[in-house]
């Protein structure tokens, strides 16, 4: 695409009027930043019980048998447990992880970003929120039902999850609320890709090509790309799977099943098929919950090293190819699944493939930091964190793409460890840098910087407690999903490491309360935020902090260079804004 | 299409290419825009197209999957597939979406030639046949009900209800559309561009249907 | 727009975060270098183990590497470039460089992986030897019960509207098929040393899983398939059999044992076996 500069620069109109009363501004709002902070607000929610549930399944490990007078039944049993590991595993990927990166900062800073005034479609962007928080209600609900929330695990595998509460408690309800609600997310999901795509085709600012877009963009455009072809197949598994638990078809279930003693009338499904229509989106679902927080790592190490992000275009293409071998991965969840061999060594092979791009991504943050200056703000503490844990999360799958070392490794501690490193921290810590980094845009006012490293400090090292020696108790053969470990001889002796873990997870709980505090006080208490505080190159920091209805107050920006021009020689600054007119740069003389 | 007779929408639609003509900064001022000219979003109508093209994508793959559990599943071993024999209406409903296809057309290149009441007769006439489509394929479940083939009879049976049954959803939802662009008037929305995506919506549910019946007759 | 000559800012907080990226690298090498993993780990009683282990190994050293190699680099780079008034050095990066660390990643991981193909080879396209003694696996929540063919060799047919664990039936097994009436079923897997076992793995109800650690291969046991999964233990010894895959609210109890005796036990047993039908 061209990128000539428009003569006499930005073009202006009047100024957008804004929706009058509480209801239109706040709730049923069509404005990308409202609804961005609606996204927001609604995975913190979501964050704050999943870490409940997830510190209620580490006390379970270590004190399986203490009193909990708010369970019922006074101590919590096999059923719970694994309760909690469903709904723990089911709220943090989706309503975490898919919420906060692209629903939130996406929908907020996207249009922004790349000089639109909103999203190409602001009332279905409405409609994508509240169908998203429909959804959240309908997973709360699963605690409520009759038979509690479902005990199949975030993956909802069949026949466990598809023969009702014959296979266990939860099963009944609880399951359909499950399916229900993941159901409703793929709908919003969709309609909200159907906007960050068309968005980002049809409404970047003269000046603005593809090569010039933020990395962020890139981000939640490939993100938006996979969520479009992903989610629409887990709805389809969903509808079958429903369908088999409440109409008695068997598209999953095969025949012949006999479950507490009953026959089941089944005609011959397949377990394996709902497996592949799962994984085909959840494997995606998982780079869906990575690459947002990439493209902000990106582009929060340029901004804090004051250096252009090395290989922008490398980088370009790598998030394109994560995404597009992204969806051709999935088999490497079923190795030992029953699946062809011959498939799983095609997976494999592909597996190894997508640690190259990655690989690609960790050398070019190592080299934008190489050379630079660089500033430790919080945001950037965050950053360097991400590319720490995502080397450490990301090394691990090296292991488990190969059937053979799957063999061994597969459904053990191992899995676990390298999945919450790569998600439940690095892609946590891209979150965290992104709050901290655009909170000053978003509301005006700037969060502390002593209580942001406090925050990084315990995180970071409390992460790392809890999560690298879960790769020890795997390699011991610890299996996952255990709601107690006193069965097995061999387990025996790695309680201690359970201690171990669960004491830093109380700690690096207890320290988000840091963040919790930093962020609701700061909203009234902060010092108030300047139009651009972090000497930032893109398009948001030329705008108002909070920007206006409009985004620029009736200016339209136009992009005179790439997004990332620090220290460029010959300038009197060590940043050019994207949005300076090339006359107005001052250069040394 | 005649040359010197082109709406004021279509124009845009070839003129809005590239960055530079991304639609609000454009020299064109409001004929740009939606008409709206009370500051809501300034959205090109480019768009609206671009959606309908990526919404098209995500709905494929949502059909892709029913149609990959179907290949599956029939070709399981031991697999148990009883055939499904295909209501012999399916073929009356095929040739009716397929006729309205072409009425859409028509319709279509009569809105160009602004020739409203060309473009209101062919348009409606599409929806009466989209209309007697879903009717067709209510006729053909009940005829399978009567035969004692319901939705868990057998995998086939399951299959065919849920094809038919997602896909005749899909087209309910363009019946509204077209019945919106008879009777509403559109605000943000220029009315050629409802036109336009209206018309690619209902091709591709044409086109899935062909794809989904040829499955289907395939597969008994 | 002048920007402000800053003052560089304290070295603590860089010097903190190269010092944990340091400790973390420190506690991994010494963790390993302990062999603390290995002393966790089972000695494998397969060959193929002993290949599974090579390939883990091997996947740990090109890991290893390059998890000292970033974490190092990116202790050094935070400490060394912090700003101490320096200007940064402006480049966009270098076509050939991503060229040179592109292609060797693609050799080191394609590498890695096309070696480990022959350690799953052997398990997964190599079916078991005609002669390799048979198992039945048979997985339900929450127990494993494994059934041999008796002196007939022959498995009998299965009807699942037999099962009765309360009559001592739990499989099934048609009580109108003779070859079914010699078959032996017990609650642990008892197979002699040195000898190839085919185990054909089932479930009657939801997903299950085998695993051995000693083996170091496990089979989802998938309702509706019959799996083979074979092995030549060489090792006698007892070892714990778990279920991997997440199968209800028995998950974690669900237990059994893999007993490998010698040759003269595996008769005895399986001569126990046959009086006591």
């Amino acid at each position: 695409m061209s990128s000539h500069a428009h003569a006499g620069g930005s073009t202006v109109h009047a100024p957008m009027a804004e929706p009058s009363g509480f209801i239109r501004k706040y709730i049923f709002s069509v404005d990308h930043k409202v609804i961005g902070i609606q996204y927001f607000l609604l995975a913190l929610t979501a964050v704050v019980v999943g870490i409940v549930l997830s510190l209620l399944m580490r006390f379970h490990l270590v004190w399986p048998n203490a009193a909990l007078p708010f369970v019922s039944g006074g101590q919590m049993s096999q059923e719970q447990y694994l309760a909690l590991v469903t709904m723990h595993g089911t709220i943090m990927v989706f309503f975490v992880l898919t919420t906060a990166p692209q629903g939130g900062f996406g929908n907020y800073f996207l249009p922004i970003q790349i000089g639109a005034p909103d999203m190409a479609f602001p009332r279905l962007n409405m409609l994508s929120f509240w169908v998203t928080f429909l959804a959240f209600v309908c997973i709360i609900a699963a605690f409520a039902v009759p038979g509690g929330a479902p005990i199949s695990g975030w993956t909802g595998y069949t026949p466990l999850s598809g023969l009702g509460e014959i296979t266990g408690p939860g099963e009944g309800w609880g399951q359909t609320m499950w399916i229900v609600s993941i159901s409703l997310f793929c709908l919003a999901s969709l309609l909200g890709a159907l906007n960050f795509i068309a968005t980002t085709i049809d409404l970047r600012a003269p000046g603005m090509s593809l090569m010039r877009m933020p990395l962020t963009v890139w981000g939640w455009f490939v993100t938006a790309i996979l969520g479009l072809l992903a989610f629409g197949v887990l709805l389809a598994g969903g509808i079958l799977l429903l369908l088999d638990r409440s109409a008695g078809t068997s598209f999953f279930i095969p025949a012949g099943l006999v479950v507490n003693d009953q026959l089941q009338a089944h005609s011959g499904g397949s377990p394996l098929l709902w497996q592949h229509l799962f994984w085909f989106f959840g494997h995606p679902e998982v780079y869906i919950a990575i690459l947002p927080g990439m493209g902000v790592a990106s582009h929060v190490l340029s901004t804090f090293a004051r250096k252009p992000v090395y290989g922008y275009r490398a980088m370009a293409y790598a998030i394109c190819a994560i995404g597009f071998l992204g969806f051709m991965v999935w088999g490497h969840h079923m190795f030992v699944s029953g699946m062809s061999p011959y498939s799983g060594f095609a997976f494999s092979v592909l597996t190894m493939s997508i640690g190259v791009p990655s690989a690609i991504k960790t050398f070019n943050w190592l080299g934008t930091l190489w050379g630079g200056k660089i500033q430790f703000k919080t945001p950037m503490l965050f950053a360097l964190g991400f590319v720490s844990l995502f080397v450490s999360g990301g090394l691990s799958g090296l292991f488990l793409a190969q059937p053979a070392v799957d063999n061994m490794l597969h459904a053990t501690y191992y899995v676990v460890a390298h999945f919450h490193l790569v998600m439940g921290v690095a892609a946590i810590f891209g979150i965290f840098a992104a709050t901290y980094f655009w909170f000053p845009k978003m509301f005006g006012r700037m969060m502390s910087e002593p209580l942001g490293k406090i925050h990084f400090w315990f995180t970071f090292v409390g992460a790392y407690c809890i999560f690298m020696p879960m790769h020890f108790i795997g390699i011991a053969g610890g299996i996952r999903r255990y709601a107690d470990a006193s069965a097995v001889g061999f387990l025996a002796h790695l309680q201690p490491v359970h201690e171990f873990m669960t004491i830093a997870a109380f700690i690096t709980g207890a320290a988000q309360l840091f963040f919790l505090f930093n962020f609701f006080y700061s909203l009234k208490f902060g010092p108030k935020a300047s139009k651009n505080p972090w000497n930032a190159t893109t398009l948001e920091w030329d705008t108002d902090s909070p920007p206006p209805i409009d985004n620029f107050g009736g200016h339209y920006p136009s992009v005179y260079r790439g997004p990332y021009e620090f220290s460029v020689p010959g300038a009197v600054d060590d940043f050019i804004p994207q949005w300076l007119e090339p006359s107005q740069v001052a250069r040394v003389k | 299409m005649p040359s010197t007779i082109v709406t004021e929408e279509m124009e845009l639609l070839r003129v809005d290419k590239g960055p530079g003509g991304g639609g609000f900064s454009g020299g064109g001022g409001d004929s740009g825009d939606s008409g709206d000219s009370s500051g809501a979003t300034r959205v090109p109508q480019r768009a609206y197209i671009t959606g309908m093209f990526i919404a098209l994508a995500g709905i494929l793959m949502f059909f892709m999957a029913f149609v990959s559990a179907y290949i599956v599943r029939k070709d399981m071993p031991n697999s148990a597939w009883i055939p499904l024999p295909v209501p012999r209406i399916l073929w009356l409903n095929t040739l009716i979406l397929i006729a309205s296809s072409f009425t859409l057309a028509r319709a279509h290149s009569r809105f160009t030639a602004k020739d409203e009441d060309g473009f209101r007769h062919w348009w409606a006439t599409t929806t009466v046949l989209g209309i007697l489509f879903v009717a067709g394929q209510i006729i053909a479940w009940r005829q399978l009900a009567a035969q004692g083939i319901f939705l868990a009879t057998n995998p086939s049976s399951s299959f065919f209800y849920v094809f038919t049954g997602a896909h005749g959803v899909h087209l309910l939802g363009g019946i509204l559309a077209l019945l919106y662009v008879q009777f509403r008037a559109t605000r943000k929305v220029a009315r050629g561009t409802a036109v336009e995506v209206v018309s690619m919506y209902w091709h591709f549910m044409d086109g899935l249907w062909l794809f989904l019946f040829l499955l289907l007759y395939l597969g008994r | 727009m002048r920007i402000r000559k800053r003052n560089s800012g304290s070295a603590a907080t860089p010097a903190l975060l190269s010092l944990i990226l340091v400790v973390l690298v420190a506690i991994t090498v010494y963790v390993f270098a302990s062999n603390l993993p290995w002393a966790v780990r089972p000695a494998p009683i397969t060959s193929v183990g002993a290949e599974i282990d090579h390939q883990y190994d091997l996947t740990l050293a090109v890991t290893g590497t390059v998890f000292i190699l970033s974490q190092l680099g990116l202790a050094f780079a935070v400490f060394k470039f912090r700003d101490h008034g320096q200007k940064a050095h402006f480049t966009r990066g270098s076509n050939t460089l991503e060229a040179i660390w592109t292609t060797a990643t693609i050799v080191l991981f394609l590498g890695l992986g096309l070696m480990g193909h022959k350690a799953w080879a052997e398990v997964r396209f190599t079916p078991a030897a005609p002669d390799a003694i048979q198992v039945e696996v048979t997985a339900n929540q929450f127990v494993f019960n494994f059934r041999y063919p008796g002196p007939d060799g022959k498995f009998g047919r299965l009807d699942p509207k037999q099962i009765s664990a309360s009559t001592g039936n739990p499989l099934g097994i048609d009580a109108n098929d003779a070859s079914g009436k010699d078959d032996i079923v017990v609650p642990t897997l008892t197979v002699p040393v040195n000898h190839e076992i085919n185990l054909l793995i089932r479930s009657q109800d939801v997903i299950h899983n085998f695993y051995v650690r000693e083996l170091r291969i496990q089979q989802d046991a998938m309702p509706g398939m019959v799996i083979p999964l074979h092995f030549t233990a060489n090792a006698i010894g007892q070892y714990e059999v778990v279920c991997t895959q997440l199968c209800g609210l028995g998950h974690s109890r669900m237990h059994s044992y893999l007993n490998v005796v010698s040759d003269a036990d595996y008769d005895t047993f399986l001569k126990q076996q046959a009086a006591g039908q």
